[in-house]
């Protein structure tokens, strides 16, 4: 017995209850797609994502008409919502390649109950922050001029700028998650195939599953290139927000121009990551029935995750602070000061609380194995990142070195708009994702069984 | 080339160590044209059935070279030939500040060689394969264990096949009309 199905059957907390078979794992997981019907949970939920969905695409259409002036950025802050939204977005999407890659290559298995459903999140987290900066551009619809493409205008994009790193970075992150999820789905997609009763639905899964039929030539390829994509989704995650915060460190104002940022934003990304998993998996787990699935080690191993990284943030935090008084520069100084009694400083002490107060109870065992509590220290932690993305970008901009050049920066309804209008796309996706795919890898559980094993003769 | 009414005898298992045993017989009695099928990897199950070379980390590694080159050279030729600008007379082929981009297409050439490499080696997509034409094979998906021997085996012999597959101890065995 290796140490796999050791973990699994003599494991504090399983990662899959015991009396499990193929066949109950195959079927409990794809009945969600194929016989369950279409509840009115479902349907309410969907309704109101869909709807807060056309509001955000009525605040782009405005915004197409009437240009970036609509929404609140203004000099000295020019960056704003558009940013702060986008930075919390692509962090929310890293806990799902940090799942499914690097707890991969750390042979996690509890992780395979919730990578699927972690890396969709991940994709629709990722299309939400894509569509910020390309708005935020002033002319969106010559958004294409960011690629090095021959034009006429015989012009190129300038390399030695953070913000073409980011395009590249971004659009790569974005290509490797769809196929490192597509190529998870194919033999799921064939499971779909097979166990349908539908012609239509047999015809378009059968398309997707590309004829998988499960050869051990083809498991032994596909084996080998899922774990190397894994080990290219490896450093390619943790080097997204670390491009991302090049975008401020490369600069030199004060509060950006900082050498900790890297590993910070990177924490706080899987931080904020895991915290939506959980806000996710945990309404998922009970109203589709999944606690076999998704069991309370998935919950604890999370909350423990969030725990650790959210140490980071805090230690990142103080440096900063450190550093404002150590380095002796008056502006970092000043800085440090703004922060904590300017006009923003309610939202700073707020940071402080969500970040890093409130989220120390996560020590306690009791409160990490309940489901109840983990969903409002999540959703606590996701207002926490966004608050810190809010005072990185507004509160270092809205005063640097002139007072002169001081001013104050008031979202506008449209900038409210388009960010919840985001949430309702995300959850929107979501509710479709969950309705139409597998969310529970199959083939992943079934070698979680422990009938998996081969014994030997 | 004739292409033969019988694509193979596939005989199917309860379990995996049933297959996995199978497999290694089935090898060892002298098949070579053979191949098995299970609802999830399975651990040796490659190997049994004689599949050596894996082709697939080359391809990748082809991809990620191939990546970090054009990468590299994109932005040198952008920056220092194509459209040079001379920012305080620093150099044009300023080698750090585009080491972020190279690895981003070091990663995604890589990754795309992964991905369509291991597809193109498994031949897929190919929707239509002779054996879906027998019926229990919609479980190779679910919770069962096959094992076919293709008809074009020099060893390969209806009657003699199939009285082989039967002293494995399978729970079906069938014809594959190709």
């Amino acid at each position: 017995m290796d140490d796999r199905t050791e973990e699994v059957t003599l494991g504090k907390a399983p990662v899959i209850e015991p009396g499990h078979t193929f066949a109950t794992v195959t079927d409990k997981i794809s009945a969600i797609v194929l016989t369950r019907p279409t509840s009115v949970g479902w349907l309410f939920g969907f309704g109101v994502a869909f709807l807060v969905t056309m509001m955000m695409l009525y605040a782009i259409g405005y915004l197409f008409v009437r240009g970036v002036g609509i929404w609140g950025v203004n000099v000295p802050v020019g960056w704003g919502f558009a940013i702060v939204n986008f930075v919390w977005w692509i962090g929310i999407g890293h806990a799902g390649t940090l799942i499914s890659a690097i707890l991969l290559l750390l042979r996690q298995s509890w992780r395979n109950s919730i990578n699927r459903f972690a890396e969709a999140m991940t994709l629709f987290a990722v299309a939400c922050a894509g569509l910020f900066p390309v708005l935020h551009l002033g002319r969106p619809w010559l958004a294409y001029w960011l690629f090095p493409y021959p034009n006429t205008m015989k012009y190129w994009p300038q390399f030695r700028s953070p913000l073409v790193w980011d395009v590249f970075a971004v659009s790569t992150y974005f290509t490797i998650s769809l196929m490192f999820w597509f190529i998870g789905l194919i033999p799921d997609l064939a499971t779909l195939r097979d166990r349908s009763g539908n012609r239509a639905a047999q015809i378009i899964y059968g398309i997707l599953a590309m004829g998988w039929r499960g050869s051990a030539r083809h498991w032994a390829r596909y084996e080998t290139a899922y774990l190397l994509l894994a080990g290219l989704a490896t450093p390619l995650v943790l080097s997204v927000h670390t491009v991302v915060s090049f975008d401020f460190a490369i600069s030199i104002v004060p509060g950006w121009h900082t050498t900790i940022f890297p590993p910070y934003f990177v924490a706080g990304a899987i931080y904020s990551g895991f915290a939506m998993v959980l806000v996710l998996a945990i309404p998922i787990r009970k109203f589709y029935g999944l606690e076999d699935f998704i069991t309370e080690r998935h919950l604890q191993n999370s909350a423990k995750v969030m725990l650790a990284t959210g140490l980071i943030v805090a230690y990142g935090y103080a440096i900063e602070a450190f550093m404002g008084w150590y380095s002796g520069n008056r502006y970092d100084a000043f800085l440090l000061w703004n922060r904590l009694h300017g006009p923003y400083h309610f939202w700073y002490w707020m940071l402080l609380v969500c970040n890093i107060g409130i989220p120390q109870v996560l020590w306690i065992r009791k409160l990490r194995s309940s489901p109840f509590w983990l969903f409002l220290i999540s959703m606590d932690i996701l207002v926490g990142m966004w608050l810190e993305r809010f005072v990185i970008v507004v509160v270092s901009l809205h005063r640097d070195f002139l007072n002169s050049s001081w001013g104050m920066y008031y979202p506008t309804r449209w900038d409210w708009m388009t960010y919840i209008g985001t949430i309702g796309m995300f959850l929107a996706l979501m509710f479709l994702f969950l309705r139409i795919l597998p969310a529970i890898s199959i083939f992943e559980m079934r070698t979680l069984l422990p009938q998996a094993e081969v014994k030997p003769e | 080339m004739k292409r033969l009414a019988i694509y193979g005898m596939m005989a199917e298992f309860d379990t995996t160590s049933d297959l996995v045993a199978a497999a290694r017989r089935t090898h060892e009695a002298g098949y070579r044209k053979i191949d098995a099928y299970s609802p999830f990897p399975v651990e040796g199950l490659a190997d049994e059935i004689g599949f050596r070379k894996n082709a697939v980390p080359l391809i990748v590694l082809i991809g990620g070279v191939l990546g970090a080159i054009s990468g590299y050279l994109l932005q040198y030729w952008i920056s220092a030939v194509s459209y040079p600008i001379n920012v305080g007379g620093r150099p044009y082929n300023s080698w750090p500040a585009f080491i972020v981009v190279t690895f981003e297409t070091t990663i995604l050439f890589a990754g795309l060689a992964a991905v369509l490499g291991m597809l193109a080696l498994n031949g897929l997509p190919m929707p239509y394969h002779p054996v879906f034409n027998v019926p229990r094979f919609a479980f190779a998906t679910r919770d069962r264990f096959f094992l076919i021997i293709f008809s074009s085996d020099p060893k390969y012999d209806a009657a003699t096949t199939r009285t082989f597959l039967e002293s494995l101890g399978p729970r079906s065995i069938s014809e594959v009309p190709s």
